[in-house]
């Protein structure tokens, strides 16, 4: 039986860690290696680090960085921010990264996904999705949740399912920051439509949140968060405890 | 020394760095030679069997591993490299395996709903008493990503996991070991098994 994965997210300028509310509003938080660290400790299941920056100075700090991370902690990485071109991920999986998350670059090239997953195998590539409901339906969004794409988000899950990518990432725009709980209902609809693990992110406020999101939407592989892990609002080790009395399967 | 065999197939990084981590001495190396000379060998792979069976056969080493396996020198195969210690493979055809062990590799045929590839952390029940599991526990977690498999019902298996169906999670024929897992991405329980591994090196061939 596979275990509930548990999945800080990082989010990367610079060197450091930061972390947006709504995708706004940078704070900064602490060492990306330090973090790491302990996470791993606490019993994190996975990494995942986003690299923020654009500039060419920026990029090679996280290369540097994600280096020194794969260099102290060896549990599974994800890389993403940046990544439109097979070149991409070849940069950051020598950097020491498993899988790589694709997100704006998938949408701009829909052929990416495919490419990347025949040179790379399906396990290396993530299909990151930012959704959040227009007239009725999910909408993807690029550019960080900025751009809408007039994409119906099930049906591109879907499509990367198709072109290859082994994982989805599906980030609600709608609960993102809002610490309210997951978006069950958009995780779902994608749940019900994919067969690939599925990574829900956006939403989580308290340990109960991921409860209820394994509870609610068995379908779902992980939950993922960011600023409640790294202000210690949640700890990871008392979450497993709590998932693993309410009869979930956790690596603890 | 541990030599980790170079034959152009995947991302060696996490693998010399968890080795560099336990203070074990690892090269990465295509040579017959520094291969010859080492304390264990490592052979690592990714992707699709075939590719895999096809680049090691282009490498001419293949003759080395057999001899120096044959001889007792302690010999790991992580994920594609463990199932290519088998006969055969059924991986999109049949292509044969390296054959130091009985048995063969095939796709997982699932319960409706359970997932291919098989991606995650999974308990690891241990089903012997191999020197290469000498720290890890009994229902230890490790990391697997991998679509086909080895009988968890093979007389080399020295633990197994449940995926619907019993996978062979680590096994063990002698000198010869092999885990379909990912012990560098397996957290403390990972490092465990390469420490052992990289101990059994030390105390020379079995």
């Amino acid at each position: 039986m596979l275990a509930k994965r548990i999945i800080p997210c990082l989010d990367i300028k610079d060197g450091r860690v930061v972390k947006g509310t709504n995708f706004l509003g940078l704070q900064d938080v602490s060492s990306p290696v330090e973090l790491a660290e302990y996470y791993n400790l606490s019993g994190a299941d996975e990494l995942v680090f986003y690299d923020i920056t654009a500039s060419f100075a920026g990029r090679k700090l996280f290369a540097d960085t994600l280096v020194d991370v794969a260099s102290r902690v060896f549990i599974p990485l994800t890389v993403g921010g940046g990544i439109n071109t097979v070149d991409d991920f070849d940069r950051v999986l020598k950097c020491g990264a498993d899988k790589v998350s694709v997100n704006s670059g998938a949408i701009a090239n829909p052929s990416l996904v495919g490419e990347a997953a025949r040179k790379y195998g399906n396990q290396c590539v993530v299909l990151s999705i930012d959704a959040k409901r227009v007239n009725g339906r999910f909408e993807v969004f690029s550019k960080g949740g900025r751009v809408p794409t007039g994409i119906d988000a099930v049906e591109w899950a879907y499509r990367g399912q198709e072109e290859g990518a082994g994982e989805l990432v599906v980030n609600s725009i709608d609960t993102d920051g809002v610490k309210q709980g997951f978006d069950l209902e958009m995780l779902s609809a994608i749940c019900d439509r994919v067969k690939i693990p599925v990574i829900a992110s956006g939403g989580a406020g308290c340990a109960e949140h991921f409860v209820q999101l394994f509870e609610s939407v068995p379908g779902v592989d992980a939950g993922l968060a960011a600023s409640i892990f790294h202000f210690k609002q949640v700890d990871i080790k008392e979450l497993k405890k709590l998932l693993v009395s309410k009869g979930q399967p956790v690596r603890l | 020394m541990i030599a980790v065999v170079d034959y152009g197939v995947g991302n060696l990084f996490s693998l010399l760095c968890s080795l560099k981590f336990i203070g074990a001495d690892a090269r990465v190396t295509c040579d017959a030679e520094e291969i010859r000379a080492a304390e264990g060998i490592i052979l690592p792979g990714v992707g699709a069997f075939a590719d895999a069976r096809a680049k090691l056969a282009a490498t001419g080493l293949e003759p080395v591993l057999k001899e120096q396996a044959d001889a007792g020198k302690p010999f790991l195969g992580i994920c594609l490299g463990m199932q290519m210690l088998f006969e055969k493979s059924y991986e999109y055809g049949e292509h044969e395996g390296l054959g130091f062990m009985k048995g063969e590799v095939v796709p997982f045929d699932l319960p409706k709903g359970m997932k291919v590839p098989h991606m995650g952390w999974n308990a690891l029940n241990k089903t012997g008493d191999c020197p290469l599991l000498k720290y890890t526990a009994d229902g230890d977690y490790v990391y697997y990503v991998h679509s086909f498999y080895v009988d968890g019902n093979s007389p080399y298996a020295a633990g197994v996991s449940d995926y619907g169906v019993k996978v062979a999670g680590a096994v063990c024929k002698g000198n010869v070991f092999g885990t379909q897992f990912h012990p560098e991405k397996s957290g403390e329980v990972g490092l465990g098994i390469l420490k052992a591994f990289s101990e059994i090196c030390k105390e020379g061939a079995l």
